[in-house]
């Protein structure tokens, strides 16, 4: 059944201060599937994200990698396990160079990295790879770039070619369109369609036609509680939901 | 500046560190060159400030930590040197090895506690700490002198053969050691080691998001910046034969924060460019009294005002290379 299951999360819970933002959630996430986590403004989806890769700590509930309870782990062992996450805003490191932003997540699958004695020239080996990455993405035109000066959409590349840089087995991708142009979506949209053939993805967004295009499988969250789970045509049909997001909209 | 040749793309990128090598070699030659012009004490002070405000640079301009207790370090590496040479006997190597070692402690020790916090919870716990530190020195008596400091401090002579109280051989030595400290501060930022801190520098949360445990690199920031301000603090002790309760006061935090301010934060050559001016504004003005510090707020004043950046923080933007 591990296999099956890439992460599963059971009776996943947080509050703040009493005020209860995810309460009870049981997610089961299949290996190598796109799975979509939608769910109106304050629906607890980010929350959720920052359980699951241990950036909060969960106040009641467990949660399970590859069968492994790592409820109690650190997230840059979360991280090294092969579960990377993105940020809703966009993460790349602004004074670096677009290849020094790749290198930084390839150096630390070499390892040595506190040596602070070594000239960072040893790190010239991980140039290639790190073009390799760049190209695979649409940026190797930029690789001398100072990161803070891309456009936002090419940020987000960026962003998923320093992910796919640890080659993770699971991405959690936190809004990956949030305030992008059209044609940036539909680029970014087709990126992670490609990324996502050799692995497993799970992303919070709020474009719907994202969704609709790129998830395997939906799961609605309203006030911290799942509402509804399925594939779009399900959960769009599903009357929680429409009361969910209407009711959202008109009250 | 746009690299041109795409199969290079270095770190600093191969020109930036050509324009490196010909700055240190020019700071090198003024080194060597300047006691024929100046009062070599003044040049040492300089020099020493200008390693302490370096180690100060390689936390806050490349960690993105701003410690506010740097003091603990340089003072009370120059009293830890001070007594090892005056009481123990050590010769001067070993009592600045000493100073270096105790500061290197105290930061291990104040590093656990302090980098666990961001921002201004990190500055006010280093202060916090850096105070029992002053209070220690005020009270311990029987190792600081209390009031006195450690007077008539022996230089000694190096691995027992030269006698450092002519003052040429002391000024080698302390040149040689500012130099050699700068040296590694630049290897260490331009290490691996110095990758990842720019990059938890840049954005912490992603940098613990691609698996760094980043205490460990924050830490290990800031015991390499507390040895080496210890070093700094340990050789004025030697330079001076004296350590006072000025080193470890918290004013001598904040001076390292202005030199760091002045001459640029997150730049290479800037901090001894700013313990150059500051130095030099100490001693040139001394006859004014009080009015030294004053005359300091007024340039500190302008420097914000003018240039934000820094001295060559504002030059390096203006050439648009990295200095």
């Amino acid at each position: 059944m591990a296999d099956e299951y890439i992460l599963e999360t059971r009776s996943l819970a947080k509050e703040f201060k009493g005020f209860v933002a995810v309460n009870g959630v049981d997610l089961k996430i299949r290996r190598g599937r796109i799975h979509a986590l939608i769910g109106p403004n304050g629906a607890g989806k980010t929350t959720v994200f920052n359980l699951l890769t241990k950036f909060l700590a969960p106040t009641r509930g467990a949660i399970l990698y590859n069968g492994r309870d790592i409820t109690h782990e650190r997230p840059a062992h979360i991280a090294r396990r092969g579960m990377v996450r993105s940020f809703q805003i966009s993460a790349v490191f602004p004074h670096l160079t677009v290849l020094e932003n790749v290198r930084v997540a390839l150096q630390r699958r070499r390892g040595h990295s506190l040596d602070f004695w070594h000239s960072a020239k040893a790190l010239d080996a991980l140039n290639e790879r790190a073009r390799e990455l760049l190209d695979s993405v649409g940026l190797s035109a930029y690789a001398s770039t100072v990161a803070v000066e891309l456009p936002y959409g090419r940020k987000r590349a960026l962003e998923i070619a320093t992910t796919l840089a640890l080659e993770p087995e699971m991405m959690l991708l936190d809004e990956p369109t949030a305030g992008m142009t059209h044609e940036d979506v539909e680029r970014i949209a087709a990126l992670i369609k490609r990324v996502a053939a050799d692995r497993t993805v799970l992303m919070v967004e709020h474009n719907l036609s994202v969704v609709a295009d790129l998830s395997n499988h939906i799961t609605v969250l309203a006030r911290g509680e799942v509402i509804a789970e399925g594939d779009y045509a399900q959960v769009s049909k599903h009357p929680a939901v429409i009361q969910a997001y209407l009711g959202a909209e008109h009250g | 500046m746009a690299n041109a040749a795409p199969t290079l793309a270095a770190p600093a990128g191969a020109a930036d560190a050509k324009l490196h090598r010909i700055a240190f070699a020019v700071m090198a030659v003024a080194v060597a060159l300047a006691p024929f012009a100046f009062y070599p004490v003044f040049l040492m002070k300089a020099m020493c400030f200008a390693l302490f405000a370096c180690a100060f640079n390689l936390l806050l301009g490349f960690g993105g930590l701003l410690s506010f207790g740097h003091a603990m370090f340089f003072g009370g590496a120059g009293y830890f040197c001070a007594h090892a040479a005056k009481v123990w006997g050590l010769t001067p190597e070993l009592a600045i090895l000493a100073g270096a070692g105790a500061a290197a402690l105290v930061g291990s020790v104040t590093g656990l506690l302090a980098i666990r916090r961001q921002g201004i919870y990190f500055a006010m716990i280093t202060l916090a700490l850096a105070q029992m530190i002053y209070f220690f020195a005020v009270q311990a008596q029987w190792f600081t002198g209390g009031e006195d400091g450690i007077q008539g401090v022996p230089r000694g002579k190096l691995f027992g053969l030269v006698d450092l109280s002519h003052m040429p051989a002391m000024y080698s030595v302390v040149a040689v050691i500012f130099l050699g400290g700068f040296l590694l501060i630049y290897r260490i930022i331009h290490s691996p080691f110095g990758q990842v801190l720019k990059a938890i520098r840049e954005h912490e949360p992603r940098a613990v998001s691609l698996g760094y445990d980043t205490d460990y690199y924050k830490l290990l920031a800031f015991v390499l910046s507390a040895t080496l301000a210890g070093v700094a603090g340990a050789t004025k002790a030697l330079v001076f034969q004296l350590a006072s309760l000025t080193d470890v006061h918290w004013t001598m935090s904040g001076e390292v924060v202005l030199i760091a301010l002045l001459g640029g934060v997150g730049t290479v050559f800037g901090p001894v460019v700013g313990a150059l001016i500051i130095v030099t504004m100490q001693d040139y003005f001394s006859q004014l009294g009080a009015g030294v510090t004053i005359a300091q707020g007024v340039v500190f004043v302008i420097c914000v005002l003018a240039f934000r950046r820094g001295i060559v923080g504002e030059l390096s933007r203006v050439l648009k290379r990295s200095l």
